[in-house]
């Protein structure tokens, strides 16, 4: 691996063929490892069961899929309350089950139903679960960034110890407003924190056709703000890098920024594979980054330490489905908005 | 404010007292623009209120229209009113992501459960040789879209009590103020918050009663259908002129009944006649009214289709006055008396 100088590429932290080992645990107890697995396996089985409903043609709206992204979400969001402020992208499903929004409300929402996260208003790309500190997702690249700045603006005058957490990809990166953002951020004082899940691509286009260097937090360094490019798809290593951030950014009241290497397992928008669509992306690179899975490799180190069975394991799989199944036929079944809706949620009532 | 009225008080001072009633009165009113600590950015219209109220809730900003803007939309979302300001709304076009996407669209995209109550103040500030991008009144581009409400105060009260409704009102809200009508002076009454009604109840108001013609416009407009009417009373012509004050959304009741009454519609809009305000007044009232109620084809005064020149001799000519608009109705108005005798 490169040394840490932010200002080179990311080398080995991309190559699938590199960690992809069982995770080092560092000494979490199995309750919480297991809580860990349990929650990238709940937003891997539901975004499964999505693209089945998107294939039977039951969802059209677009549904842009983070399988393999998982533990990002999950493991930033081990050190984020209720009263924390978090905000996505057009890949949010992760980030607003993580937060503790609501399965059946996810679905329902994505099938445009009343009982929806965004009452049947948003679909997939803009999700709001407010009581649980996810304060809304949208399509529009880098849109939620400065954002998510005035949230920590909120959150500092609060003086209440808040933060703010802005989750983008790197095709982000490339927008301008992200420059302005990291600056004003820096320059105030704020307690945002920036997670990039560098997963490789902006749709269908390799970052190396697209950016001079693969290393995203780059630009934070640009702007004087603290920086750590980490193995995505490793939980326990994003859980503890956030975990020391976060720490200082709640006492001394300041931006984060988190790089988080992975990538995705279907293409940019829907269950399609998008093996014939980039320059590199290709068959043999996705069943290798595949074997970078980050929830095999959770799995298989709670295996070797004896703190998860083969049984368990499996009876953990059908709790989920069963529990998202419920989910689904119940959503298919629920009202639609009324057309009122259409025109009683443009303005305050 | 503790007399009842203050004589003799600026459009500009106005908006001040506005922003000096807010600060005081609502802990979650922060401003925040370039040029807020700096004597000429915004004319009279923030005179040290940082002085008054603190750095932490009159904020000047790097120069981030993009951000800033996002910012106070992400604040709105936790609870505060954030007003920021564009000191020229030329700039405010590098923040058009945050405006139409985002601030117009949060509360129906995401089920009506957040209230992005923000408040984005453009300053149009034209003339005086600027040329093109410093100068543009760019109100119907924002208007056009559903989700903002989009108010241009023209009087020396509407440019304290718009600002302060702007505020507390849970929609997000493009304040339009013109330096053009900055020294117009007026009597600035006692603010009753209680009194006045929410900007969701707030629309055109009638400033003068006639009965030959219609005038209708919006901020600095609206002022010079004032100062027209006053012209055409010379030639004992009798006006209606409406000041439309909130152009999103935008109600065109009043103008209907008046141009019943009437038989005659003039629009004055210092933008661009295509696809803008003039034209949308004009076609709402020709759907609505029975045409035999119309007296001329309806008229509309508004830039010539061309960005602002610099040059002294152009510009003089790319803005209207008001003895020319004058001269303009009454030639196309036709011999009004002949009509309707005085």
């Amino acid at each position: 691996m490169h040394p840490q100088n932010i200002s080179q590429g990311l080398g080995e932290l991309v190559d699938p063929l590199k960690f992809n080992h069982p995770l080092n645990l560092c000494g979490l107890t199995r309750e919480k490892t297991f809580s860990l697995l349990k929650n990238m396996l709940t937003i891997r089985i539901i975004e499964e069961k999505i693209s089945h409903l998107i294939v039977r043609g039951v969802v059209k709206t677009p549904c842009h899929l983070g399988t393999g992204q998982e533990a990002i979400a999950v493991g930033i969001s081990e050190n984020l309350t209720k009263h924390d402020y978090a905000f996505g992208t057009h890949r949010s499903h992760s980030h607003y089950l993580a937060m503790g929004g609501g399965v059946y409300e996810l679905i329902a929402e994505v099938l445009g139903k009343k009982e929806g996260a965004s009452k049947g208003m948003g679909g997939s790309m803009h999700l709001y679960g407010g009581e649980v500190g996810f304060m809304g997702s949208v399509p529009i690249v880098g849109a939620t960034i400065p954002i998510a700045v005035g949230a920590a603006m909120a959150a500092k005058m609060d003086n209440n110890q808040a933060i703010a957490v802005c989750f983008f990809g790197d095709g982000a990166a490339e927008e301008g407003v992200l420059h302005e953002s990291l600056n004003l951020a820096s320059a105030y004082n704020l307690p945002v924190l920036f997670v990039c899940e560098n997963n490789l691509y902006s749709s269908h286009l390799d970052i190396n056709l697209r950016q001079p260097c693969d290393r995203v937090a780059r630009f934070a360094q640009a702007h004087c703000i603290e920086a750590v490019t980490i193995d995505g798809n490793d939980v326990v290593g994003v859980r503890d890098a956030s975990l020391n951030l976060i720490k200082k950014m709640r006492s001394e009241c300041r931006p984060g920024f988190i790089e988080a290497v992975t990538y995705r397992w279907c293409g940019h928008v829907g269950p399609d594979e998008n093996i014939d669509v980039g320059v590199r992306r290709s068959k043999s690179e996705l069943d290798a980054w595949k074997q970078r899975d980050p929830i095999k490799r959770l799995r298989q180190a709670m295996m070797l330490e004896e703190s998860l069975t083969e049984s368990s394991y499996l009876q953990l799989v059908d709790n989920i489905n069963g529990m998202v199944d419920e989910a689904i036929i119940k959503a298919e079944k629920a009202p639609y908005p009324k057309n009122e809706a259409l025109y009683d949620l443009v303005y305050e009532a | 404010m503790k007399e009842h009225f203050l004589k003799n008080q600026t459009y500009g001072q106005a908006i001040r007292s506005g922003f000096e009633y807010l600060l005081e009165n609502h802990k979650n009113v922060f401003a925040f623009g370039q040029g807020l600590w700096s004597p000429w950015y915004v004319g009279n219209s923030m005179t040290e209120l940082e002085k008054q109220f603190g750095k932490e809730r009159v904020i000047d900003s790097p120069v981030s229209e993009l951000a800033c803007t996002g910012a106070a939309i992400g604040a709105s979302l936790c609870g505060y009113r954030p007003i920021v300001i564009h000191p020229r709304m030329d700039f405010m076009l590098l923040a058009m992501d945050q405006i139409i996407n985002q601030a117009a669209k949060w509360r129906s995209m995401l089920g009506g459960q957040v209230s992005p109550a923000v408040t984005i103040r453009g300053i149009i500030n034209r003339g005086g040789e600027q040329g093109a991008q410093h100068s543009q009144s760019l109100h119907s581009l924002f208007a056009h879209i559903p989700g903002l409400r989009v108010v241009m105060p023209s009087t020396v009260q509407d440019a304290r009590d718009l600002l302060i409704s702007s505020v507390l009102c849970d929609d997000p809200v493009v304040y339009i103020d013109d330096r053009w009508l900055y020294e117009r002076e007026e009597t600035l009454f006692f603010y009753d918050e209680h009194a006045i009604k929410t900007l969701s109840h707030q629309g055109p108001v009638l400033r003068r009663e006639g009965t030959d013609i219609t005038l209708v416009g919006a901020g600095f407009s609206a002022y010079q259908c004032e100062l027209i009417a006053e012209e055409l009373i010379k030639n004992h012509i009798l006006s209606d002129v409406i000041d439309l004050r909130v152009i999103n959304p935008l109600d065109v009741n009043l103008v209907q009944k008046s141009v019943k009454k009437t038989g005659r519609l003039c629009v004055i809009d210092g933008s661009w006649k295509n696809c803008g305000l003039a034209g949308e007044v004009i076609s709402a009232v020709l759907e609505k009214i029975p045409l035999h109620h119309l007296k001329n084809n309806p008229l509309r005064i508004t830039l010539p289709e061309a960005p602002a020149p610099c040059s002294r001799a152009l510009e003089q000519n790319y803005y209207s006055d008001v003895k020319k608009m004058t001269l303009k109705i009454r030639e196309k108005m036709g011999n009004v008396h002949a009509v309707t005798p005085v």
